[in-house]
């Protein structure tokens, strides 16, 4: 058979997935992990509401290593949600839907969630 | 008269015309979330390593509890309003689906209601 240049279907291990495709996926998983962690912001404040002892408790369990991650993770899902759902916000006001300008926005938006996650991170453990 | 067929009367299926709603109250919390979370997310990284005065007096601030009651609000709602599409996009079995929703709209009430008690209490009650 004479090979052809007819595009072949992509499969999904070996398929390279567009920059959009994957942020599209990623706003709705951090839109769950977002969800999963209001347990933490329920937690931390029922914690407060209970008086100094748990409330300590609480600080340690947040301060530690494995509460580190689980902040870090918590903060990146935050900013990226953030600034991807401002993203969808223009897309409802009609702003941005040609390819271009969506690949860059995409772009700008991963940029942004970095930087505010940085920066956030950096003033949290400066003081 | 009516153009729907019958068997499709019969089955009772269509839209339950609460959709608008659903989108609009998706669009109205996302917006309010975004001044929210930059707030909260700055008012977290300067509570971090205080003692529990501090963060009594803090949330004792009348402009302080008001917006973190606002945040509450409007996490939770916009965060049971996206989880509903998720499982209503993923859960396939139309009982396992409804227990779903129904567990995951009441555990969000319930932490909303318990968040606002606790932060109320932390600011308006001496302990």
């Amino acid at each position: 058979m004479t090979p052809s240049n007819r595009p072949l279907s992509p499969h999904l291990l070996n398929y390279r997935y567009p920059l959009l495709v994957l942020m599209s996926g990623t706003h709705r998983a951090t839109g769950v992990v977002l969800s999963i962690g209001t347990l933490l912001l329920t937690y931390w404040i029922a914690a407060a509401a209970y008086g100094p002892e748990s409330f300590d408790r609480a600080s340690r369990l947040l301060g530690s290593p494995i509460g580190y991650l689980v902040l870090f993770g918590f903060s990146f899902s935050l900013f990226y949600h953030l600034a991807n759902g401002v993203r969808h916000l223009l897309w409802d006001i009609g702003w941005g839907f040609e390819l271009p300008v969506a690949r860059k926005s995409g772009a700008v938006m991963v940029a942004v969630t970095l930087a505010c996650t940085v920066v956030t991170w950096i003033a949290a453990l400066s003081h | 008269m009516s153009m729907r067929s019958p068997l499709g009367r019969a089955r009772g299926l269509g839209s339950a015309k609460d959709g608008v709603s659903h989108f609009i109250w998706q669009r109205l919390t996302a917006i309010a979330l975004v001044p929210l979370s930059f707030w909260f997310v700055y008012s977290v990284v300067s509570l971090a390593g205080q003692d529990y005065g501090h963060f009594r007096a803090w949330l004792g601030q009348p402009g302080n509890l008001t917006m973190m009651v606002l945040v509450i609000f409007a996490v939770f709602h916009h965060g049971q309003l996206g989880m509903q599409v998720v499982i209503e996009d993923y859960v396939h079995d139309e009982k396992t689906m409804f227990t779903s929703l129904i567990v995951m709209k009441f555990a969000a009430v319930l932490m909303a209601v318990f968040s606002v008690v606790a932060v109320l209490r932390i600011a308006l009650v001496g302990g």
